[in-house]
């Protein structure tokens, strides 16, 4: 049973110039990379919390902090993870409800979603800067 | 520990958290842009120190917690094969996601 089961010879195609992922699966991907990013980002949100509702220094130094470059950056960064991950979060939460299911309208959602978090970071840095 | 927050109950908690954060995202940005810019510390400290917005605040990372718990798991589960290690990520992050949590309720305490 064992050999019979035993698939070492099948084919492997790994080229991945030739590899073409269905927009779908780049925004699965792009979800999964956002939540591990904002997952790393909540000890420092917790810590930024404490220090701008200690006192009044505390909130001035969170402000000046985030308004260095590098900061600002990272804060770019962690809006685009926030926006993609809310998006295509209640993208997947309407398929649950079966909304959107065939593949035609799946891949528009997924366009949708994708530009959307874009255009939101966009918007963001505007105000931010 | 894996199987408190296992399949169907996993997914379900995931996505009750998810409505959550998203609701109280909404709320957050929408009082954020009626508070006078640019944003005075008196504004931030009088806005979170009020019961309700601390409650919504706490609750808001009691379901960031929890959603980060089912996530992150299902990204150790995918990607880490090797049983031991496996163990021990998930008792690290349980364990991580415990301290943020009273570190939370130990800022939101010293301020309402």
């Amino acid at each position: 049973m064992g050999m019979a089961l035993n698939n070492n010879n099948r084919p492997v195609f790994l080229d991945l110039t030739r590899i073409h992922l269905p927009v779908t699966a780049v925004l699965s991907i792009a979800h999964r990379l956002a939540g591990v990013l904002l997952f790393l980002f909540i000890p420092l949100s917790i810590y930024l919390l404490q220090r701008s509702l200690r006192d009044a220094q505390g909130f001035q130094s969170v402000v000046a902090t985030l308004g260095h470059p590098g900061w600002r950056a990272l804060l770019i960064m962690l809006i685009w993870a926030f926006a993609h991950h809310l998006f295509a979060g209640l993208r997947f939460l309407l398929l649950d409800i079966e909304v959107g299911v065939d593949r035609d309208r799946s891949r528009h959602s997924a366009w949708l979603v994708i530009i959307a978090g874009i255009a939101m970071t966009l918007f963001a840095s505007v105000c931010l800067v | 520990m894996s199987r408190q927050l296992s399949g169907l109950k996993a997914w379900l908690w995931q996505r009750l958290t998810a409505v959550y954060m998203a609701l109280f995202t909404g709320y957050f940005l929408l009082t954020l842009a009626t508070l006078p810019a640019p944003l005075h510390y008196y504004h931030w400290h009088d806005w979170l120190s009020a019961t309700g917005p601390a409650v919504a605040l706490a609750l808001f990372y009691v379901a960031l917690l929890l959603h980060a718990w089912v996530g992150i798991r299902d990204v150790v589960l995918d990607y880490v094969h090797n049983a031991a290690l496996r163990a021990a990520l998930l008792g690290l992050l349980v364990i991580a996601l415990f301290a943020a949590g009273l570190w939370v309720v130990k800022i939101l305490l010293m301020v309402v």
